[in-house]
């Protein structure tokens, strides 16, 4: 029998997520895929395995898992509360999940997509050449309590590994390049575009997140009349009202809202992360300067199976840690008593 | 469109734009013409066979071929002197339309509550229901391009009296398998959705089926005709996998 994952219980937005399907744009189907691929990257690099591998992700909040043999995993993205059999395990981390042992995971402190790894990935039937759910398009759907996910063949064994937390689960500064619509808005609207201070809204999913701002919107005269053309993950369309709309994953493959600009691969994650109400601001960088980006954050990822460190654990985690010899060599204490009462 | 649009055009296209760090969007039109669509497909079908290094991915909209490539591996000014010499190799409003196409007679119920729109949006193209039935029935239609969602065509061109605008007002769900239209073109739906064209027929075809065989029916350069039935025929195709339709190759 093929071991497996089972979901005991599901937050509502779970799914099986991989690095998407590329090849159907053509057709009408975005590439889809994790909302935050460098997560998987870092699950990856956790576990000493591909990037091509999948893994849950999971939208605000995890739910509660058990597997059918020991297993490795790994947490990343959005931290969340976790533990096995009730003892808090470190995000961010990879650990070993006994077999019929319980691993809960709870809502995210900050960001908005964990995701929850497995040595030897998931391995779920293949849709149009991947794995992953793409909802907007109805291939696969959320993950239910009840269902259990094929584990696939793992030889390794490594875990107890950490990385060094990052900073992209609270907003912040997101270069963007110009949209092929940049040269139909007036200058006074991209420099506007540049100087407002955004947050993100509460409407978004793994389609594209709104943004929000006090102030005027950012629909330029051109707004109606433009024919539809490709629009791609990261693009930052300003629909009928004039808010601005960034496309995530899933999104559509074709748009008719101009659009003021394309935020870089390298910063879709932090935008992906940002939770409703985190600051966002947007910064236009030159052609030179976005490749530059993308090699850094390129190596960055090659990068990652360095940066790992054991993980020390924290004595506060250890239920047990009376029944340890801390120390050898006791003595009465008696030592810095200078009467010797 | 007057000539002196014309010359325009053709002194600014095709014209290459980079989209994003990863995208390059060669354009053959700002508005859609045939001769634009029909460069656009067979443009992106020759940047398939070519099989670049470093090419992820590509596609078409209505007037434009669209590619995906990883800048690490094939720098911006390598990709663009590769395009404009493919560019320049020929005449591409002139070229033939990509191979593989097939024509699609698909049956569709015009009016009734299955296309409740259809006397309004006739009106605003100063016709009787009848006649803008004729006109769906009589216009060989081509797939200009898939997308928005997965499978869904752009259809076009109708007569130039269904230059009619989208509505401002969204309609809140128009089925999967409708038919709608705006702009000389006509939608059919591969998802139901909120959409501002207007609902003027229903057919039985599920364009998108991710577990099947065949998961996408219709592909850009297709072309379809739509013939004319009633409702009861209509729900006894729903069964069908073409949702009724009649397919063939065209030459």
């Amino acid at each position: 029998m093929t071991d497996s994952l089972t979901i005991h219980r599901a937050g509502p937005g779970l799914t099986l997520q991989d690095m998407g399907r590329p090849g159907y744009l053509a057709l009408g189907l975005s590439r889809g895929g994790a909302a935050d691929r460098l997560a998987l990257a870092e699950g990856a690099a956790l576990l000493g395995q591909s990037t091509d591998l999948t893994a849950i992700e999971m939208t605000g909040t995890g739910g509660e898992f058990e597997a059918s043999r020991d297993t490795r995993i790994a947490l990343t993205g959005a931290p969340m509360a976790a533990a096995i059999d009730g003892t808090r395990i470190a995000w961010n981390a990879s650990h070993t999940l006994p077999a019929k042992a319980r691993l809960t995971i709870g809502s995210a402190s900050e960001g908005v997509y964990g995701y929850l790894h497995v040595g030897g990935g998931f391995h779920p039937p293949e849709r149009l050449g991947a794995h992953s759910a793409h909802l907007a398009a109805g291939i696969g759907g959320p993950l239910e309590a009840g269902d259990k996910i094929d584990l696939g063949p793992d030889d390794r064994t490594t875990t107890g590994l950490t990385l060094p937390k990052d900073s992209r689960f609270a907003g912040g500064t997101i270069r963007i390049l110009p949209s092929i619509h940049t040269d139909a808005f007036p200058q006074e609207l991209c420099t506007r575009f540049e100087d407002t201070a955004f947050t993100r809204d509460t409407r978004g999913n793994r389609m594209g997140v709104q943004l929000k701002w006090d102030g005027d919107g950012f629909l330029p005269e051109i707004g109606r009349k433009i024919v539809s053309e490709v629009i791609m993950p990261g693009d930052i369309q300003i629909i009928g009202d004039g808010t601005p709309y960034v496309l995530l994953s899933e999104c559509q493959t074709t748009g008719g809202y101009p659009r003021i600009a394309t935020v870089l691969p390298c910063d879709l994650p932090c935008i992906a992360q940002a939770p409703a109400g985190a600051p966002l601001r947007f910064r236009f960088v030159t052609l030179e300067e976005a490749v530059e980006a993308e090699r850094r954050a390129a190596q960055t990822i090659a990068d990652l199976p360095k940066r790992r460190q054991p993980l020390i654990r924290d004595p506060a985690t250890i239920p047990n840690l009376l029944s340890y010899q801390l120390i050898s060599g006791m003595t009465a204490g008696r030592e810095l008593d200078p009467e010797g009462a | 469109m007057t000539e002196g649009d014309a010359d325009t055009t053709t002194q600014t296209h095709p014209r290459i734009r980079t989209a994003g760090v990863d995208g390059m969007l060669v354009s053959f039109g700002d508005s859609l013409s045939e001769p634009a669509n029909r460069a656009a497909l067979a443009f992106r079908a020759e940047i398939e066979r070519q099989g670049w290094n470093g090419v992820e991915e590509s596609t078409t909209s209505l007037v434009s071929a669209y590619l995906r490539f990883d800048p690490l591996h094939l720098g911006h000014a390598e990709l663009k002197q590769k395009l404009d010499t493919l560019l320049s190799d020929r005449d591409w409003y002139e070229a033939p339309l990509p191979s593989g196409r097939r024509l699609w007679r698909i049956p569709a119920v015009f009016g009734t509550d299955l296309g409740p729109q259809l006397d309004q949006a006739a009106e605003a193209a100063g016709l009787t229901p009848e006649q803008a039935i004729k006109d769906f029935t009589q216009t060989r239609a081509r797939v200009q391009t898939i997308g928005f969602a997965p499978g869904q065509p752009y259809l076009g061109e109708l007569p130039q009296a269904w230059d009619i605008p989208r509505q401002s007002a969204l309609t809140s769900r128009i089925p999967e398998g409708a038919l709608a239209v705006a702009i000389r073109q006509l939608v059919l739906f591969s998802v139901a959705t909120p959409t501002g064209w207007q609902h003027i027929g229903q057919t039985a075809m599920r364009l998108f089926q991710p577990e099947a065989e065949e998961p996408f029916l219709l592909r850009p350069g297709d072309e379809v005709e739509f013939t004319e039935t009633d409702a009861e025929t209509l729900s006894n195709m729903r069964s069908d996998p073409h949702g009724g339709a009649d397919r063939s190759d065209l030459p």
